[in-house]
């Protein structure tokens, strides 16, 4: 099954959605990004890589409006990200999962879901109250597609459990589940293979595959340098907050201040031959 | 209507909703005969289940910590008071009343919400309890200059529901059965009671209530998949306070008289610990907690004197006193031992029903 | 200008106890991010259990001098005081130091209606007074004869206090025990790790704010002259006020604010009257003008308005300035 769409029809790939541009923010004495400028385009696998630190997060968090940037800004599909909430930028279109993974704990995997169409949705205290037809219209299409994207990632079997009660690796699919039903165009995914084992990563290798094929953009910090290489189209790498490389994976693999970035200082040549 | 319990049996489940019925409605008449006051407990045990019903949106949907709740009822009470008695001769009936005083309370409800947004569960706590005292300590001393409240004297005199020549304080028979003032406000509050339950649980079961749930499990996971915490918040203040207005005003018909001692902090607490014993958040168990909490403490009452008389040949302690005392006991047992309350709002339908599309694929 | 003294030296004073109060609050939230309800409720056993003691020295005429009947009143309550303070923590506390934050509040409000409970049982509804031993001695603040004076009960208190304040700074900043206590404040895990008995450290923190609750008990039932089995809610409200405003988890926030608090109250209920006398629009409305030719008094809120100006500086600190004015000192929670 592919994901229907509902929210703004999605531009032809290649074009430019995400474009940064110069984003800085500082945090107290701590200057976490500076001078941060990239761009995404429509359909790409995009992958945000660097050290511990480097402020990846840093970087998400302002995109989806948590902090506002002291310098620089966001452009969505040509509108500027400026002051927005974090409610508002997920109206958008930028959806996000979280590094410690943030599910309803006490709601069932199902409800988390039908949570992510609040956005997309319209029913009102009145609907509620009065269940006008066309609130449980709404509702029944909540609960579809609710299901539908429970089977898309592989978590129907558990649809009524609480989501505390799942196991790990479907707890991560699950918020992923949860953020697509906010039909997005930019999927921004915090570390989703932490934690996986090898065959837990294949997995979701070709579930964010198939989330690229269906047409949307992804976003994907990762410290799982294999999953990194095979799945991203172009890499982007931060160290101490600013941009040190940005390109294909396999060139920026070889980037030598990638490397002194993840080593540390000087190293020799040597890796390189043995990666050849 | 959805089913709340695996209906495997239809027939049974009729047969046991009407038995039921006629059970609440024999209640008024066996308590009559127990005791005329007991029709006027449960009368207010009724008035607690709505209390509880309507701050278990704020506390137990949306996860907003309100130790002031009682404000929203004595601004309702007061509401009511204000425009059907004789202190200022205005005697407006009840079905324009009753509206006015959920819109005033609704009011307050996003005035105490709009400041507090941002504040951490601790503080929010604080924050409400202090809203409940300022509005207690202002209906207490707003007999001057102007007398809008006639302060701690409060007001009496408050007109009972009435249309046309029906009155609710009339004692009126049919038949072999006398329907006393307060059985007719039974039945009246039964069926209150009834339409907000039904619209608590829609709500519950809506993209509304999910939302509020949400807010309540992780809020910054929330706003992350596009709510908007602060309206939603808002709109919980605002309908748990319309609750509270409504039944201010069914308090103020009933009674017949208010003073600003029927709204202080330990009601507020009361109504808090009703909805945590039951349960947060599930409805039933909220709905239970109101019932033990209301009722409990009148059988204390009318059995510790007798008991103490018995054993010592005079009353030692207060019976009030005992009651405050097991109350506070409760309090702290419920949390050291079950915190989750009688019936957890981890027992959710969908739990139950098993046999949901989806599951046993 | 001497009113203004007044009401400056009067607001000092009750500050003062405030402060007191306060720092018990602030330890607690320091260290286990728990507004401890039931604080107020120490203070009231203090007072309570001084007057008591009081009571019975003088009646029993044994010719002590008053000052050593006072200290005896201390030297009964606080024992009292910290034995209540290490049962609220290990009984109903500890159990619940990782349980949502509803779960502790509600069982310290619990105690806290136990407690008012219990002293209700004990001591009866009938307030209790302090004897007249004390010899109060007023002295001129100014040179002017007729304009504010400060009492030498109100010497003590603010004394005792700023004595007080200083130990407790002593041992938060000179000790072992205070090296323990700020850094269980900041990470319990951590500190335990290094072999602090964390246990031990928070039961302490416990005892001596209610050390500290026994004391300012006494001073209120010294100053105001009488003590009922209600007098703790308000005041604990009052006082936890003052900790916010100051900064919770701060000690010197604490302080400070419990002056400010204080003096705050005082110059309200002294000015608020005049401030909100309508008469004073008299020259705007004649009916003002007949209405106060009579009664010059027309206020709009008077000083029985007095305590909602603890919950308003409450209320107005949370919403424009939650970390208080000299910050909070909390270990991050979120």
């Amino acid at each position: 099954m592919t994901l229907e769409r509902n929210a703004v029809p999605a531009m032809a790939p290649g074009n430019d959605l995400l474009v940064a541009d110069r984003v800085a923010k500082r945090f107290g004495g701590v200057q976490a990004l500076s001078d941060v400028s990239f761009t995404i385009r429509e359909r790409e696998i995009y992958g945000l890589i660097g050290p511990n630190g480097a402020g990846k997060t840093s970087l998400f968090n302002v995109l989806t409006g948590i902090y506002p940037a002291d310098g620089g800004m966001f452009t969505f599909a040509g509108h500027p990200l400026i002051g927005l909430k974090p409610h508002e930028v997920a109206g958008c279109g930028i959806a996000r999962t979280f590094q410690n993974i943030r599910l309803f704990a006490n709601l069932s995997a199902l409800e988390n879901v039908m949570v992510g169409r609040h956005v997309r949705t319209h029913a009102t205290v009145f609907g509620a109250v009065f269940r006008t037809a066309r609130t449980r219209d709404e509702e029944r299409a909540i609960e579809r597609r609710g299901y539908e994207l429970l089977e898309y990632v592989g978590v129907d079997r558990r649809a009524n459990d609480l989501a505390k009660h799942l196991a790990y690796g479907d707890q991560r699919r699950l918020e992923i589940a949860r953020a697509l039903a906010t039909d997005p165009r930019l999927l921004a995914l915090d570390e989703p293979a932490a934690g996986m084992n090898a065959t837990e990563t294949s997995g979701l290798r070709a579930l964010l595959e198939r989330i690229r094929g269906d047409g949307t953009t992804i976003l994907l910090i990762e410290h799982d340098m294999k999953l990194v290489m095979s799945l991203c189209d172009r890499v982007l790498v931060l160290d101490y907050g600013r941009k040190i490389a940005e390109g294909p994976a396999a060139e920026v693999q070889k980037d030598e201040k990638v490397i002194a970035a993840y080593l540390g200082g000087n190293v020799e040549i040597d890796l390189k031959a043995r990666q050849a | 209507m959805r089913a709340l319990i695996n209906v495997r049996h239809p027939a049974v489940a009729k047969i046991a909703v009407v038995a039921i019925a006629a059970a609440l409605a024999a209640v008024p008449f066996v308590l009559a005969d127990i005791g005329t006051a007991w029709v006027r407990i449960t009368n207010l045990a009724i008035l607690y289940v709505l209390l509880s019903l309507g701050l278990n949106i704020v506390v137990g949907f949306a996860g907003l910590l309100d130790l002031g709740y009682i404000a929203f009822y004595a601004v309702g009470a007061y509401t009511y008071a204000l425009l059907a008695s004789p202190h200022f001769g205005l005697h407006l009936p009840f079905w324009i009343i009753l509206p006015i005083g959920a819109l005033v309370a609704c009011f307050f409800g996003v005035l105490l919400g709009t400041p507090t947004l941002k504040l951490r569960g601790d503080y929010l706590a604080i924050v409400t309890l202090g809203f409940g005292e300022i509005i207690r300590i202002f209906l207490n001393n707003l007999s001057l200059p102007v007398n809008i409240t006639n302060g701690a004297m409060g007001i009496a005199g408050i007109d009972p529901f009435r249309f046309g020549t029906f009155s609710f304080a009339t004692t009126q028979s049919i038949g072999s059965f006398t329907f006393t003032g307060p059985i007719k406000y039974y039945y009246l509050l039964l069926v209150v009671l009834l339409v907000v339950i039904v619209i608590n649980l829609r709500l519950q079961d809506s993209r509304i209530g999910r939302a509020w749930e949400a807010i309540r499990e992780d809020e910054i996971a929330a706003r992350a998949m596009g709510i908007n915490t602060r309206n939603m918040k808002l709109l919980a203040f605002a309908m748990g306070a319309s609750f509270g207005g409504v039944a201010g005003g069914m308090f103020s018909a009933i009674q017949g008289f208010i003073s600003p001692e029927s709204f202080v902090l330990v009601e507020s607490v009361n109504i808090l610990a009703m909805v945590v014993l039951g349960g947060m958040g599930n409805i039933f168990g909220v709905i239970l907690g109101a019932l033990l909490l209301s009722f409990v403490p009148e059988v204390l009452r009318y059995t510790v004197g007798p008991v103490q008389r018995a054993l010592f040949n005079r009353t030692l302690i207060d019976p009030e006193v005992i009651r405050m005392l097991l109350f506070g006991i409760t309090l702290v047992a419920m949390m050291l031992f079950r915190p989750a309350g009688i019936l957890p709002s981890a027992l959710r339908k969908r739990e139950l029903e098993g046999t949901r599309r989806g599951n046993g694929t | 200008m001497d009113i203004f003294l007044q009401q400056l030296v009067n607001g000092l004073t009750l500050g003062s106890v405030y402060a007191i109060v306060a720092l018990g609050y602030t330890m607690v939230y320091g260290i286990i991010q728990l507004i401890n309800f039931a604080h107020g409720e120490v203070v009231m056993i203090g007072a309570m259990v001084s007057l008591t003691v009081i009571n019975t020295l003088v009646a029993a005429k044994t010719g002590l001098p008053p000052l050593v009947i006072v200290l005896a009143g201390v030297a009964a309550a606080i024992p009292v005081c910290m034995v209540v303070g290490y049962a609220l923590e290990r009984v109903a506390y500890r159990p619940l130091r990782r349980a949502p934050r509803l779960a502790p509040l509600i069982t310290a409000i619990g105690l806290s209606i136990i407690l008012q409970h219990v002293a209700l049982i004990i001591w009866s509804r009938n307030p209790l007074s302090f004897p007249q031993i004390v010899e109060v001695v007023s002295y001129h603040v100014t040179s002017n004869p007729d304009g504010a004076r400060i009492t030498n009960v109100q010497v003590a208190i603010i004394g005792v206090s700023v004595a007080m304040m200083g130990g407790l700074l002593a041992l938060i900043y000179r000790t072992k025990l205070g090296i323990a206590m700020r850094a269980t404040s900041q990470s319990q895990e951590i500190a335990g790790l290094m072999g602090i008995d964390i246990n031990q450290v928070i039961a302490l923190t416990f005892a001596i704010g209610a050390g500290l609750a026994a004391v300012a008990g006494v001073m209120v039932g010294t100053y105001y002259g009488i003590a009922t089995y209600q007098m703790g809610f308000l005041l604990g409200l009052k006082a936890f006020s003052a900790a916010v405003l100051g900064g919770i988890g701060n000690i010197g926030g604490a302080m400070l604010g419990g002056l400010l608090l204080g003096v705050i109250e005082a110059l309200g209920a002294g000015y608020v009257g005049d401030l909100t006398n309508l008469c004073q629009l008299s020259g705007w409305s004649t009916a003002i003008a007949e209405r106060c030719a009579s009664d010059p008094n027309l206020t709009l809120f008077g000083s029985n308005y007095q305590d909602v100006f603890a919950f308003f500086v409450l209320i107005a600190v949370l919403v424009f300035r939650p970390s208080g004015l000299l910050g909070e000192r909390v270990s991050d929670r979120a």
